[in-house]
């Protein structure tokens, strides 16, 4: 409850402020809030994947980005009365969806049935793998991490394809051209 | 940035351990929580800090652009690979009973490769995205 109320309040810090650094460091907590939930929740594999993520990562690319932009948000032109309206109905959507789940912890709940009990039971004489998180995702589930692979794969390429390479490499050496010129 | 002296020091202390921390979870994934995709961002952090502290150009010449931009495309490599051992060897893609003799050695090799490749990609493509981030200039 404190953990969530810590995010709420940091996402109400993101909402008002309009110095995109704070925002990004504030995005970097809230991260590690998650993470710290996630933790609580005994879902560790995936709360450090949050953290070295989500609070790592994406917060250097962030500032990265912020470096070569600018670093005030503009002020919108219009009020965005629609997108509000989008948000609320969305998220009023999800918490309606969220009443038909079973109970936190249910061991009746749909997911707890199903191959859950045969992955958790056979795990150790199937793989050898006594992380059960480590062999679903990489031998029972092996495609669906192939392709989360290819998705980073991608990213990686579009990136480089976007943003990398001869131009960027040209213009710095002009700049040093030009530099030794003077 | 580069001038700091504390930030210096303690980085060139901690950046060992940060990348030994790395290996760690990418081969105790299998006992304890991690795998390839943690230990892959947190060798890749290990770099994005040494670029931010010791400079890019200094960064770049630890680790090359060019060894990080062919990681990208070999870890999807080594792992569509393994799958194509499994058919080669008689199973189906990705299946792993069938490469080594016992098949629960098979599973775990097949997982170690598997974690190997989703390691070298996702630490070669978030070292490559902040290599050109870092790279434009302003």
């Amino acid at each position: 409850m404190v953990l969530l109320s810590l995010m709420a309040a940091t996402t109400i810090g993101i909402l008002r402020l309009r110095n995109l650094f704070a925002v990004v460091i504030l995005g970097g907590i809230y991260s590690f809030l998650m993470a710290t939930v996630l933790l609580v929740l005994d879902a560790v594999d995936v709360s450090m994947t949050e953290a070295s993520v989500g609070a790592g990562i994406s917060t250097v690319l962030m500032l990265g980005t912020l470096w070569l932009t600018k670093n005030e948000e503009s002020v919108p032109v219009r009020q965005p009365i629609l997108p509000a309206i989008v948000a609320l109905v969305t998220g009023g959507a999800l918490v309606y969806g969220t009443l038909g789940l079973p109970g936190f912890g249910d061991p009746s709940g749909v997911i707890h049935h199903h191959v859950v009990p045969r992955y958790l039971n056979d795990v150790l004489a199937e793989t050898g793998v006594p992380n059960a998180v480590t062999a679903v995702l990489a031998s029972y589930r092996g495609y669906d991490t192939l392709g989360e692979t290819t998705v980073i794969f991608t990213a990686g390429l579009g990136v480089m394809m976007l943003l990398g390479g001869r131009r960027g490499e040209r213009k710095s050496e002009d700049k040093d051209r030009r530099r030794a010129e003077r | 940035m580069s001038r700091d002296l504390i930030l210096r020091v303690v980085g060139k202390l901690l950046l060992p351990f940060v990348l030994l921390f790395a290996l760690y979870v990418q081969f105790h994934g299998d006992f304890g929580p991690g795998g390839g995709f943690q230990a892959g961002v947190i060798a890749a952090a290990a770099i994005i800090f040494y670029a931010i502290i010791f400079g890019l150009n200094a960064a770049k010449r630890i680790v090359a652009p060019a060894i990080v931009a062919a990681m990208v495309p070999l870890g999807v490599t080594i792992y569509a690979g393994v799958g194509i051992a499994g058919i080669l060897l008689g199973g189906n893609y990705l299946d792993y009973f069938v490469l080594a003799h016992d098949p629960v050695h098979g599973q775990e090799l097949g997982i170690f490769l598997v974690e190997a490749g989703v390691f070298v990609t996702v630490s070669g493509t978030m070292t490559t995205i902040f290599y050109t981030f870092a790279g434009r200039g302003r």
